[in-house]
């Protein structure tokens, strides 16, 4: 099941810095490990993470094997005006989850 | 495959001689014995890989399933209130099996029974787990309460005796770690007390969620023991003592250990 | 110590494959993609990570660097390395004056103690940097591989 967390404040000033943490349900299976039978466990990770605010990208991180399972990522956005933060998680077999939270901005 | 048990063994005593005295009585969980950034992770629900687990337990709480097309809910209500202290008296008696039942295979009953699903797989199901973190988060901070349940009294006995019984290639029984040497270092682990304080919990070395059946099976491959099968009678009784030996203990469920 | 480490890991070591390794040089090579020509310098952005940790399969790392965030002085992006995963890269993330702080946290698989880097590309082209050691154990009891 994809299952995504977020924490985000639901309000902030205008100009006040929030922090934006998430977390993934992903096994981040790094394609170096052997599985029972000698045989390599093919690669499955997620690929990139992506925040837009108001329509537009403002954070991007491109994730390699070396990050935990259950992916586990945290940032920093300055408050402008109220509207959505979406977050996107991409990857390998076409894995795809978005997360959508509003901002109210006084 | 001798040779390495019997290296394991000599590395095993090896260590054990070489850590320093153990604290004096108090009951410590697990918890107190972690690095400061695992206790950070458990402490924080937004950095808490378990609560991923959490959420999906939420989310099937209120899902009809089964021939029944019953939910847990349309039973239950709100498990804010309905399970609230539940995890806390478990294992306890299950009219519905005859017998102890930890959380796990109460919360699988109610799925096979009540709802009319196809019996889990044996082992670690995902939608269970998820269900019994959810269930337990409610008992969170509340005293471990086992029930004083006389139906509970000889599987408890026999989960006592089997504490303290040599068992496997390294012929170690529980005790000899976990009541004779806890607070010592094994291989760079810290040794805990072994109560179950947290569970289900994320483990790091899983890189997953697990039961206290998973975290007891894994004890008793490593001093090289055949492990019972799942849902085995032999481990509810562990988990019976276990619970006996941490009651009063606060439940921190769902954490985190490495 | 070490020759317990080495001997508690033996049976689990046949099971797994010849590792590909990254290597220092790897890391250096890797490091250099994003630096070409300049030359970083330490000071103004910090890597927090545990120097000792129990289990190397999530090990909390953060970023930060001392930045007003602006559009005339920011932070573009943030990379990580390690020395001896299979892979040098560890993350690449862009940020930029809308991120107001540069602060990244995120947690990382580490199969053996190493040396990480963190790198900043700034705005006025220059390049931060700042390492770390982390020595890493094992955990007792292993699961079989199923
Ligand atoms: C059709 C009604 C019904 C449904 C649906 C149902 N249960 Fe139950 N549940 C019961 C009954 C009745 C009992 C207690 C008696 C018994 O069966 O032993 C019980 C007992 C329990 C208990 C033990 C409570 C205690 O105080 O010891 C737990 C935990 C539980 N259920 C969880 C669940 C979960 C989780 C689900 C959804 C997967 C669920 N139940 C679905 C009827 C239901
Ligand atoms: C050789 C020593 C040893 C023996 C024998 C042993 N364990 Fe453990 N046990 C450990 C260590 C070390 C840990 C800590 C986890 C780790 O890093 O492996 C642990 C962890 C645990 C935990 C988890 C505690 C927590 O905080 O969550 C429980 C419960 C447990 N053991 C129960 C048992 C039981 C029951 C037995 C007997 C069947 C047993 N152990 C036998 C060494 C041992």
């Amino acid at each position: 099941m994809a299952n995504v967390l977020v924490s985000a404040p639901k309000q902030a000033r205008a100009g006040e810095i929030v922090e934006i943490r998430t977390l993934a349900s992903h096994p981040m299976e790094t394609g170096f490990r052997a599985g029972t039978n000698g045989t390599l466990i093919p690669r499955d990770i997620v690929r990139e993470f992506s925040c837009s605010y108001g329509g537009v990208t403002v954070f991007r991180m491109e994730l390699s094997p070396a990050i935990a399972a259950n992916p586990y990522i945290a940032f920093h956005l300055r408050a402008r005006e109220t509207g959505p933060i979406v977050l996107r998680w991409t990857g390998d077999n076409g894995f795809s989850v978005e997360e959508t939270v509003t901002l109210q901005v006084a | 495959m001798r040779r390495i048990a019997a290296l394991l063994a000599a590395v095993f005593v090896a260590s054990l001689a070489l850590a320093q005295t153990p604290p004096a009585d108090p009951r410590r969980s697990g918890y107190a014995d972690m690095a400061p950034a695992v206790r950070a992770m458990q402490d924080d629900d937004a950095a808490n890989p378990a609560m991923l687990w959490v959420a999906e337990g939420r989310a099937l709480w209120s899902k009809p399933e089964g021939t029944a097309g019953a939910a847990c809910a349309t039973c239950h209500g709100v498990a804010e209130r309905s399970m609230t202290g539940v995890a806390a008296r478990y294992p306890a008696w299950a009219p519905a099996a005859g017998a102890p039942a930890t959380l796990e295979r109460r919360v699988g009953l109610c799925r096979e029974l009540h709802q009319g699903r196809p019996a889990d797989a044996p082992g670690e199901a995902r939608a269970r787990l998820a269900l019994l973190a959810y269930v337990a988060l409610q008992s969170r901070g509340l005293p471990i309460s086992p029930p004083a349940d006389r139906r509970l009294d000889d599987a408890r006995a026999a989960g006592e005796a089997l504490f303290e019984r040599r068992l496997g290639q390294l012929n170690l029984a529980c005790a000899h770690c976990h009541s004779d040497n806890d607070g010592r270092r094994l291989a760079g682990a810290a040794i805990p007390q072994a109560h179950p304080t947290a569970y289900p919990l994320y483990r790091l070395e899983w890189q997953d969620l697990g039961s206290l059946q998973r975290r007891l099976r894994n004890c008793v491959v490593g001093i090289r023991a055949e492990p019972w099968p799942a849902d085995d009678p032999h481990w509810v009784a562990l988990e019976l003592h276990l619970t006996h030996r941490a009651r009063g203990m606060t439940l921190e469920a769902p954490g985190v250990r490495p | 110590m070490s020759y317990r480490r080495a001997i508690l890991a033996a049976p689990l070591a046949l099971l797994l494959a010849p590792p590909a390794r990254a290597t220092p040089e790897a890391m250096r090579e890797a490091m250099r993609a994003v630096l070409g020509t300049a030359a970083p310098r330490p000071g103004g952005i910090a890597l927090d990570v545990p120097p000792l940790v129990d289990n190397g399969n999530a090990v909390p790392l953060e970023v930060i660097v001392d930045s007003p965030m602006t559009d005339a002085a920011h932070v573009r992006a943030i990379h990580v390395f390690n020395e001896k995963n299979p892979q040098p890269l560890v993350f690449h993330a862009w940020l930029g004056p809308a991120s107001g702080r540069a602060r990244v946290a995120t947690r990382i698989k580490l199969g053996d103690s190493q040396r990480v880097a963190a790198i900043a590309a700034m705005s006025d082209g220059t390049f931060r940097i700042a390492e770390a050691d982390v020595i890493v154990t094992l955990a007792a009891c292993f699961e079989e591989l199923t």
